[in-house]
C-alpha cells in the first residue's frame, strides 16, 4: 500500500480518526475498570479501619461523618465504629502535607476517651527504605495510647517520639497528622 | 540498507546488544526512579513491555495510513492510550503495586524508548517484526530494571523481592537516588565488558576459520 500524502484533508482525517479511536477505547476500558478501582479503594479503607479499630460490627464507611478541623475551612472524615449499640470510637482519616515527598495520609483509631488505639498509613510517597518505615510497627507502636492534648514531637524537637533515623521529616509529618486528628476530635467529639 | 534480522535475533537484541538501558541508555528516568526494589523494577518493566508491544504492533499496522507530517502526534496519542489503559487496569487489579509506582506509570508516555521504537522500527517494518521488536525491547527493559532493582534491594535493604535474608539496614545510599546512579554505572560497565568479550570471541572464531 502506498503511503498517504500529507495533504491538509488527509492530516485532518487521520488525526480525527486516531483521537476518536483512542477516546473510544479509553472510554471502554474506563467502564470496565471503574468497578474494580472503586472496590479496591473501598477495600483499602475497610482494611485500614479494621486495622486501627478491630472488633466492630457496623458499617463505618456508610455512616461516615465529616468534622471541621480547628482553625481551618477543611474537614476530616470520621468513621464511627460501633459494637452493637456501644460506641467504640472513631477511625479518623487524617493527613499531613509536610512529608519528605508531600502528602502522607493516615488512619488513626481514637477510642471514646480520646486515646489513640492504633494508626495505619493509607498512602505516602516517602523514600523507600527510609521514610517508608513510618509503616513499620516499631515506629507506629509509639503512638498507641497517646492521649488527646499531648504534644506530639520527635525527640530532636524536644518531644518523646523516637524519629526514624534518617527520616526525621517523615516522622514529624506523622506526628503532625495524628495531632491534627486528635485536635479535630477534641473540637467536635469531646464537646458533644 | 541494514541487514534484515531473523525473528530470533530481532527478539534477543533487546537483552544485551541493544538493551535500552545498558546499551542505548534510553528512558533512564524511570530506571533510576522506581528501581529501589526488584518488585518495583519488574512491575514497571512489564508495564512498559505491554505498552511497547501494543504500540509497536498498532503503529506498524497503521503506518501507511498516517501521513508523514502528523505521524508523531498520531504515535503519541496511540502510545498515551495504551499507557492510560495500563494505568487503569493496574489501579483496578493491582492497587498495591500501582500505589508504589505512582506517577511513573503515566510517565511511560514520554519514555523515549517507546516513541523511539515506534519511529525507528515500527514505522518502517512489518507488523510481526515490530511486535517481536517491541516484546524484545520491553523485556530487555524489564530485565534491566529488575536487575538494577535487585542489586539495589540486596545492598540497600538486605532483601530480595521483599524477602529479607539478613537483619539490619544495609547501605542506605543504594536505596536513595545516588545509589541508583552508582549501581547503574557498574552494571553498564559490566555489560560493556561482556559485549567486548563476546566480540573478541567472534573475531577469534573468524581468524580460525580464515
Amino acid at each position: 500500500m502506498k503511503k498517504k500524502k500529507s495533504s491538509f484533508l488527509n492530516m485532518f482525517i487521520t488525526l480525527a480518526v486516531v483521537t476518536l479511536a483512542a477516546s473510544a477505547s479509553l472510554g471502554f476500558v474506563y467502564e470496565l475498570t471503574k468497578g474494580p478501582i472503586a472496590k479496591a479503594q473501598l477495600e483499602k479503607q475497610k482494611a485500614a479501619i479494621n486495622e486501627v479499630m478491630s472488633g466492630f460490627d457496623n458499617n463505618p464507611i456508610e455512616e461516615v461523618l465529616s468534622f471541621a478541623m480547628p482553625h481551618s475551612q477543611d474537614s476530616l472524615l470520621f468513621y464511627p465504629v460501633m459494637q452493637g449499640e456501644t460506641k467504640m470510637g472513631f477511625a479518623v482519616k487524617t493527613f499531613s502535607k509536610k512529608g519528605y515527598s508531600g502528602l502522607i495520609e493516615l488512619m488513626v483509631g481514637i477510642d471514646t476517651k480520646g486515646n489513640v488505639k492504633q494508626i495505619a498509613v493509607l498512602s505516602h510517597k516517602e523514600t523507600p527504605g527510609l521514610g517508608s518505615k513510618i509503616k513499620d510497627d516499631a515506629f507506629k507502636i509509639q503512638f498507641i495510647g497517646v492521649q488527646q492534648g499531648t504534644a506530639l514531637k520527635v525527640k530532636k524537637d524536644g518531644g518523646n517520639i523516637d524519629a526514624i533515623s534518617g527520616a526525621t521529616i517523615s516522622s514529624r509529618a506523622v506526628c503532625e497528622a495524628i495531632e491534627l486528628a486528635l485536635a479535630t476530635w477534641q473540637e467536635n467529639v469531646s464537646a458533644q | 540498507m541494514e541487514k534484515v534480522l531473523s525473528p530470533r535475533e530481532n527478539f534477543v537484541k533487546g537483552f544485551i546488544r541493544e538493551n535500552p538501558v545498558f546499551s542505548l541508555l534510553l528512558g533512564l528516568c524511570p530506571v533510576l526512579g522506581v528501581t529501589s526494589t526488584a518488585i518495583n523494577g519488574l512491575g514497571m518493566g512489564l508495564a512498559t513491555t505491554f505498552v511497547l508491544l501494543m504500540s509497536n504492533t498498532v503503529i506498524a499496522l497503521v503506518k501507511n495510513l498516517i501521513p508523514d507530517k502528523v505521524r508523531i502526534p498520531s504515535f503519541i496519542v496511540i502510545i498515551a492510550s495504551f499507557v492510560t489503559i495500563v494505568d487503569l487496569v493496574m489501579a483496578g487489579f493491582l492497587p498495591a503495586l500501582h500505589a508504589q509506582l505512582g506517577l511513573f506509570i503515566p510517565l511511560i508516555v514520554v519514555n523515549c524508548i517507546v516513541l523511539g521504537r515506534a519511529e525507528a522500527f515500527a514505522s518502517k517494518n512489518t507488523v510481526a517484526a515490530s511486535a517481536i521488536d517491541g516484546l524484545g525491547m520491553g523485556l530487555g527493559f524489564a530485565f534491566a530494571l529488575t536487575l538494577l532493582g535487585a542489586v539495589r534491594e540486596i545492598i540497600g535493604s538486605l532483601s530480595l523481592f521483599g524477602w529479607k535474608f539478613a537483619p539490619g539496614d544495609g547501605l542506605l545510599v543504594f536505596v536513595l537516588a545516588p545509589g541508583a546512579f552508582i549501581a547503574l554505572g557498574f552494571l553498564i560497565a559490566l555489560v560493556d565488558w561482556y559485549k567486548r568479550e563476546q566480540e573478541k570471541k567472534e573475531k577469534n572464531k573468524k581468524k580460525v576459520a580464515v
